[in-house]
């Protein structure tokens, strides 16, 4: 009150101006819109306009028609026995619609052929069919509409759908020849165009079927195979005639994935995946099969690994491609590489074994002060284990290391370069 | 081991077959063609090969832009006729030279230039049909100049640089089996004796176009190429490496049994 001497206002305002605030809040909204949707907007137009409010739908077309729904019988002329059912009807000046029900037009029914006898006796004998069954057929077929799977339920006599197809097919195509008057006219009829071939539609349905049940493991052959035919093809200009019969081969033909061991992409999968792959190929050159199977059996080994394996290759004076790479050359070189990481994963283990001993003697230390902790930690550096001067002498190689090296040694005297004492000292077994 | 018996005598070998197939029955010659065509699934053919280049410096006619005159080639691997087996063999050189890509239509598989640049050569080795239809790739960089510093150049000892390779055929038809089992050029596996396999037409072997690569003039410079010697220094290391597995094993063993009783510290009074 104070506030609104001092500002020299006069003192009936604030009546005035509660007043006109509700006004102002139910100031039009703009029509076509309800006036929820339009307070989302927060009750003010937007800025750009998304959408012309002119062209959102109008309620009523125009008020000069009057609109009613009524519940009101109808027939549907699909059905044959005059049923008569109820529904809502969109009633406009009391008028009712017209016309047919409308969902009567999607009552759609193939058309089968009828044959007489006379032109069963001409055109249609076959071997394997009777004149009875084959009416019995057309009924059937005429009856389910040309759903053969029901049909061949209910077929008397035991014949595959591909056969009742077939029958059908046949019967229905030498009819329309034989009624037309010259071959011209029916030749674009899809009938006689196409012709229903079983034993292939067996076919199809049988590579299907094994493709549906295509266990997970064989997936993953597949994959793999896949996978490893893509690199020849890269490299290869030739033609791709072999590509596409080979992959269909290998689904159609489950046996031979069976040969191949459990899906665990172990490096033994890998290198029997590669020897698949290059079985596949056919033609190709010994060089590159011995790569393929180096990298398969080094799946599972880190890059790391690989540096070490080729340099142990080094040391022990082997060459990391051979030279005369003959099948048993490749052979050799494969195992020896095989066996190597083997080697370099029992150094491994070992390393970690003596990591736990310690960690263990230290528990023990703490429980029995008394006794000293077990002094079995030699410095030997089993990292360069076939270092080439080792090699170079005799028979008793290791021997002689390891009389050079007694007690806690150094590395000083290592023949290697001297970045090697940095390495993680490792067991040395007693002598 | 290559089977080279075959080639001096091919009538008799033909004859044999063809004696041999017609005292098995009908029966049996089903079931016959049925393990062979099963061996043959698991087998492979193997044809050696040596693929790499020749090149003599030119001396007193060499000139800046052709100083060595050089021939690359691909060879079966004891300078057997490879035209057995490959229909072509193409070669694509540098773009520098007129018609870089040459088509060697018939053995023996080789081009010869001049030029004094070295570069890397893409041979591709197309087969008969009967081998099959992709071609195979090498790759070989052409060396002109000699390795070390050997002093002036000669003409007369030409340097010389060859890899070796061998082209796999795995699951051979039995049409091409037949064909090259006694060709010196082609490695086969050893099938019992009572297989037959269907005759091959004589004039295959004895065929007049047939080039005789064995007198080729620049065989006095190729590389014998022996698998003994790598196959021994395999064989050491892999010996080395085993005995290693051994030491380490037994390691492992022993620091178990010290983690076990480290382990028990209860037992210890």
């Amino acid at each position: 009150m104070d506030a609104k001497d001092i500002l020299g206002l006069p003192k009936n305002l604030p009546i005035q101006e509660k007043k006109s605030k509700p006004p102002k809040e139910s100031q039009r909204k703009p029509d076509g819109i309800s006036r929820e949707v339009y307070a989302l907007t927060g009750g003010l137009a937007p800025l750009m306009p998304a959408i012309d409010v002119n062209q959102l739908k109008r309620k009523a077309q125009s008020e000069n028609e009057k609109i009613t729904w009524q519940w009101l019988p109808f027939t549907n002329s699909a059905r044959k026995d005059n049923l008569q059912l109820y529904h809502w009807v969109r009633v406009v000046n009391g008028n009712p619609p017209t016309g047919d029900y409308s969902f009567a037009k999607c009552n759609k029914s193939a058309d089968i052929i009828k044959y007489t006898d006379e032109e069963y006796e001409k055109y249609l004998t076959d071997p394997a069919w009777t004149k009875e069954e084959t009416d019995q057929l057309f009924d059937l077929c005429e009856r389910f509409n040309l759903r053969f799977i029901a049909v061949a339920d209910r077929f008397p006599s035991t014949k595959t759908v591909e056969e009742l197809k077939d029958r059908y097919y046949s019967v229905s195509r030498a009819i329309l020849i034989a009624r037309a008057p010259s071959p011209g006219d029916v030749s674009a009829h899809p009938l006689v165009k196409d012709v229903y071939n079983a034993t292939q539609d067996t076919e199809r349905k049988r590579a299907l079927n094994l493709l549906l049940s295509h266990t997970k493991h064989q997936e993953r052959r597949d994959v793999e195979a896949s996978a490893n035919l893509v690199l020849p093809v890269l490299s290869d200009t030739g033609t791709l005639g072999a590509d596409k019969p080979i992959t269909t081969a290998d689904t159609v033909n489950p046996s031979t994935n069976s040969e191949f061991p459990s899906s665990t992409t172990t490096p033994v999968s890998e290198t029997a995946s590669v020897v698949a792959s290059l079985r596949m190929l056919r033609v190709y050159l010994r060089t590159y099969s011995l790569e393929q199977m180096v990298q398969a059996a080094s799946s599972s080994a880190g890059l790391r690994t690989i540096k070490r394996v080729e340099q142990t290759l080094q040391d022990l004076g082997v060459n990391l491609k051979p030279k005369v790479p003959t099948k048993a050359v490749c052979a050799e070189h494969l195992e020896l590489r095989k066996e190597i990481l083997t080697l370099l994963n029992l150094q491994k283990q070992l390393q970690y074994k003596e990591a736990e001993g310690s960690s263990l003697r230290d528990g023990t230390f703490t429980e029995t002060p008394g006794t000293p902790p077990k002094q079995s930690v030699r410095a030997v550096d089993l990292d360069r284990t076939f270092t080439p001067d080792s090699l170079s002498t005799g028979g008793e190689r290791f021997g002689k290391r390891e009389q050079k090296r007694k007690g806690p040694g150094r590395l000083a005297e290592a023949p290697s370069s001297p970045a090697q004492s940095k390495r993680p000292r490792k067991y040395k077994a007693s002598d | 081991m290559p089977n080279k018996s075959g080639a001096e005598q091919p009538e008799i070998s033909g004859s044999t077959q063809k004696s041999q197939r017609t005292k098995i029955t009908k029966s049996s010659d089903d079931n016959e063609k049925k393990s062979l065509a099963k061996k043959l699934k698991d087998s492979e053919i193997c044809i050696p090969i040596v693929y790499g280049n020749i090149a003599f410096w030119l001396g007193k006619k060499a000139s800046e832009y052709q100083s060595h005159r050089w021939t690359v080639y691909v060879r079966g691997a004891t300078n057997e006729d490879l035209g057995v087996v490959v229909k072509r063999a193409v070669f694509q050189l540098h773009s520098s030279f007129n018609n870089p890509t040459r088509v060697i239509e018939k053995p023996p598989f080789e081009l010869s230039e001049c030029g004094w640049g070295e570069f890397e050569i893409a041979i591709t080795l197309h087969f008969h049909s009967d081998v099959g239809e992709k071609p195979l790739h090498l790759y070989h960089h052409l060396k002109l100049y000699p390795e070390e510093e050997s002093g002036p150049l000669s003409t007369k000892k030409p340097v010389v640089i060859e890899s070796y390779d061998e082209i796999v055929v795995s699951e051979p038809s039995e049409a091409l089996f037949a064909r090259v089992q006694n060709h010196p050029a082609v490695i086969v596996p050893r099938l019992p004796a009572d297989f037959t396999l269907p005759p091959v037409p004589l004039e295959d072997v004895d065929s007049k176009n047939r080039v005789d690569t064995k007198d080729n003039p620049l065989n006095q410079w190729f590389t014998n190429f022996s698998e003994a010697d790598e196959l021994l220094k395999l064989a050491a290391a892999r010996q080395q490496v085993q005995a290693h597995i051994a030491r380490l094993r037994r390691q492992l063993t022993l620091v178990d049994g010290q983690h076990q009783q480290l382990k028990a510290p209860s037992d210890i009074s």
